[in-house]
């Protein structure tokens, strides 16, 4: 049994202690929006806060973050920074497919939380999450666009 | 599926999902608890117009509620083409009524959905689904509105005649009166279907306008359910590993017994070319099955991918079959191999692609439920679920009328969800959920995505072009042997007599220059492993060889490449239109090399596209940094004709450059052993945020009939920038992908 906080409430998991959060989240939490992509922590699908920091969770085991405060995409909003970017990904329709903009949104928050004012070259080195859709350049908008309205 | 309910219910708490909570909800929509439009349904007069054979059959299109929501049944699966939206704005303009009060799901397997093919079939690709279903629609949203405004006089007790509508309402203008369309749905319901509601003749509201899609805030806030998050009581979830080599079989696992024993597992089981590992979790299972020690054999019957089976030696068998005789493309013109001998300067270039991944980021899976009264259930992504509904009845021994395909949100798609054989997680599933009486999820890990993608064909083409005195071309030689995914999955049947496969040739064929000389020819080399449709299929490499050629050309003639195609395209405004289109969006035609305002020295690139049914004219702008090409900008021009959501379409368009780019510039499937050496993304590299150019697009509406939009952008982009890079570097390069080859001096 590990203990973990997720979005603000504390749960008690049955599982073991290498199992990676990613699985945790979706499969005994049922937060099925922090999405598997590769397993490997190179898509960025999986990101999450941990304690603010922007962490693929596919390479996190759940004993690791025993204590620490973890935040997914279904809490974004309660952040403000995070309620300032989704807003601008819906105002300027960011998401294609969408399956990876749950890790995307995740890893400009914690971009914005760190660097409120990011520049084209911060943007470049802290999104480092795939994109097939290839929204790249609206998901930079929309980081932009949320941090002027900040 | 923006599903609400579910939205909130995963707000409120962290528990799981429950889908059998789910199917009630949604039961419910279209049910008893609410009021559904055109229930019960009544027969309509049987339609001979081609692309209308569904278009009245309202009830099974459209259900609105009580407090005016509106829930539209797509043929199309939404995979972040836009499609949900662009039907509901379709629909919405002739029903009129609000784009934003629809909620589009994907139709289940039904002969009401067969909207392309003259009314016998649906799929989604091809780039089809707008062109071919425009009409389709706004017939249907026309017909609803003409059975509101019938429920509406009835109600008022006016003629029909004296009524109108405004969004979301009939309207009595003489009397002021106004009543929600939720309000008459009930009533609506119960009239015949008109047979003759026309759509508007006047301005549209919505179609044209850059309206905002239906499904962003769910895909931004975690709540856009995916096949992958699936649940549904009771399941347990699968693991599986394919054999190393496709087409080998399980023999024994040898630690089975040890297998069962660790954590959570259920069972262990042998599948057609794989190994299961059932568990109370998808963590556990795939721990279990990846000790699985098996022992695997070449009994299936199947073809095994032979072990010395290499791309390399691939490429050398596609190189000796490229002067044999094949047949010939359907734009066959004039005698190539006279003109060829006569010509004053001829020049040959062989080119090659490589096999790619679709590597959409969702990895595939299914979840199937046997139900106790004898039907079956199936969630996965699909891209045609009649199809699929067919390979589930064969698979359970059901009829087809008992399995119920469920479609939801495509985490890319790109080809990917077409049936390509047997090798499939809802085939896994359904013998799986068989063998062990419950409910089964199979999750493919991204390792065993990659080793059984239907992956693009490896491509090849030899190229022969001869120019007159005057430097103008008089005769082109095409030789394309291969194979593309229709000889592969469908054979002779859809190809012609001669048999030439569409999908192998387009883009080398099709081309609109004039060339009075002109021979494309294909010669079918079979390919050990599975291909598939990749976005713009066979045009993805295809229109690289040929453009880039021409590029060869055109030096060869010593010509500008704009200049020599306008020449080439004389007789073809469309197309001239396009090239001065592009030229002004990207601020003049200007070859280079030329230093740009940072200090880089650049070069732009040319191509052209004719694919499924659009025109395309791209340029890229490019400089070389540590040997690889930095691609800053791509200027398109895009003409499908008439559209329906510019910006949609832009997206679209840039997503489909992105592909195009990431292709060319990284991508490949490498086989060595029999064996994919790519596995995942830290060796399938694919175009990052740091790589991504500025996109412009321009949209040109000609008038000609609708073309295709969701992969018209990927063609272009390939030979545009290789057509800027051989500027800047003086060497061709004929093989993807450019990161093989190191560019430049610096």
């Amino acid at each position: 049994m590990v203990e973990i906080t997720v979005n603000g409430a504390t749960r008690q998991v049955d599982v073991e202690g290498d199992t990676p959060l990613l699985w945790v989240l979706r499969d005994t939490l049922g937060l099925t929006g922090t999405k598997y992509g590769c397993g490997v922590a190179q898509c960025g699908a999986c990101t999450v806060l941990v304690d603010g920091a922007a962490m693929r969770s596919c390479q996190v085991p759940v004993d690791s973050v025993a204590g620490q405060k973890i935040t997914t995409i279904e809490a974004v909003e309660a952040d403000p920074v995070g309620a300032r970017l989704v807003a601008a990904w819906v105002a300027l329709d960011v998401p294609q497919c969408g399956y990876c903009q749950s890790g995307q949104l995740m890893a400009a928050t914690a971009l914005l939380k760190d660097t409120p004012k990011p520049s084209e070259a911060d943007i470049v080195a802290a999104m480092t999450n795939l994109c097939r859709c290839g929204t790249y350049n609206m998901i930079a908008a929309g980081i932009r666009q949320a941090a002027d309205a900040a | 599926m923006t599903r609400l309910d579910d939205a909130l219910a995963a707000l409120q708490g962290n528990e799981p999902l429950n889908l059998s909570r789910r199917a009630t909800l949604l039961a419910g929509f279209g049910g008893g608890l609410l009021l559904a439009l055109g229930i019960p349904q009544r027969p309509a007069r049987a339609q001979a117009m081609g692309g209308l054979a569904h278009a009245r059959k309202v009830p099974s299109y459209l259900t609105i509620r009580p407090d005016g929501r509106i829930l539209l049944q797509n043929p199309f699966a939404e995979g972040g083409q836009g499609i949900h939206t662009a039907v509901a704005q379709i629909v919405a303009e002739e029903l009129d009524a609000d784009l934003a009060a629809f909620e589009v799901q994907t139709a289940a397997a039904g002969p009401d959905y067969q909207v392309l093919f003259n009314g016998t079939r649906r799929v989604t690709g091809g780039s089809f689904s707008i062109r071919n279903s425009f009409a389709h629609f706004r017939v249907l949203g026309a017909t609803a509105r003409a059975m509101l405004l019938a429920a509406g006089a009835r109600r008022l007790g006016v003629p029909a005649a004296e009524l109108g509508t405004e969004p979301g309402f009939v309207v009595h203008a003489a009397s002021g009166r106004r009543i929600p369309y939720g309000e008459l749905a009930e009533e609506a319901a119960a009239l015949p279907v008109p047979g003759d509601a026309q759509p508007k003749a006047g301005a549209w509201r919505l179609i044209g306008t850059p309206a905002s899609r239906l499904d962003t805030r769910a895909k931004s806030t975690g709540q856009a359910q995916y096949g992958i998050d699936m649940r549904v009581d009771g399941m347990l979830q699968a693991a599986v590993v394919h054999a190393p080599r496709a087409g080998a079989e399980p023999g024994e696992v040898l630690n089975e017994a040890a297998l069962r024993e660790m954590p959570g597992v259920h069972s262990v089981h042998r599948l057609p070319g794989a190994v299961a590992v059932l568990a109370d979790s998808f963590w556990r299972a795939r721990k279990a099955v990846e000790a699985a020690e098996v022992a695997w054999t070449a009994l299936s019957g199947e073809p095994v991918v032979p072990e010395d089976f290499s791309s390399a030696g691939m490429r050398d068998a596609l190189r000796t079959q490229a002067d044999a005789p094949g047949n010939p493309a359907s734009d066959m013109q004039g005698d190539a191999a006279t003109a060829l001998r006569d010509a004053a300067k001829v020049v040959t270039a062989d080119y090659d692609a490589p096999y790619l991944a679709h590597a959409q980021l969702e990895p595939p899976s299914a979840t199937v439920r046997f139900n106790a009264d004898g039907t079956l259930d199936v969630w996965t992504p699909n891209q045609a679920p009649e199809a699929f509904q067919g390979i589930a009845a064969r698979e359970s021994g059901l009829a087809a009328e008992q399995v119920r395909i469920h479609t939801p949100l495509l985490g890319g798609f790109f080809g990917r969800h077409f049936t390509y054989g047997s090798i499939h997680p809802m085939n896994q599933a359904i013998r799986l959920a068989r063998a062990v009486g419950k409910p089964v999820k199979v999750i493919w890990t991204r390792e065993e995505e990659f080793s059984r993608d239907a992956y693009r064909p490896m491509g090849f083409a030899r190229l022969r072009a001869g120019l007159d005195a005057a430097g103008r071309i008089i005769a082109l030689h095409a030789t394309v042997p291969g194979e593309g995914p229709v000889a592969k999955h469908f054979g002779a049947a859809r190809m012609g007599n001669p048999p030439v496969d569409s999908s192998a040739v387009e883009g080398v064929a099709f081309k609109p220059y004039a060339i009075p000389n002109r021979r494309v020819e294909w010669v079918h080399v079979a390919h050990p492993v599975n291909v598939g449709f990749w976005r713009s299929v066979g045009h993805s490499m295809n229109d690289f060889f040929y453009e880039a050629f021409l590029d060869e050309v055109a030096d060869a003639a010593g010509a500008d490449p704009l200049a020599f195609r306008r020449a080439h395209l004389a007789g073809q405004p469309r197309h001239l239109a396009l090239l001065d289109a592009v030229v002004d969006l990207s601020g003049g035609w200007r070859r280079g090399p030329f230093e740009a305002a940072d200090g880089t020295r650049r070069a732009r690139g040319l191509a052209m596209a004719s694919p499924f049914g659009s025109e395309v004219a791209t340029v890229a702008e490019v400089s070389l940094r540590d040997g690889e090409a930095v691609v800053h900008d791509l200027f398109v021009a895009i003409d499908p004709g008439s559209i329906v959501n510019p910006a949609i379409i832009k997206a679209q368009v840039e997503s489909a450059a992105c592909i195009g780019l990431s292709s060319a510039a990284f991508e490949e499937v490498v086989f060595e052993g029999g064996r994919p050496q790519q596995r995942n993304f830290d060796t399938y590299r694919i175009l990052m945020r740091g790589e991504m150019p500025k996109v412009h697009v321009r949209i040109v509406e000609s008038g000609a009939p609708m073309g295709g939009v969701g992969e018209p952008g990927t063609p272009g982009v390939p030979p545009a920038v290789a057509n800027a890079i051989a500027v800047l570097t003086g060497r061709r390069i004929r093989s993807l992908p450019f990161a093989r080859h190191r560019l430049g001096q610096a």
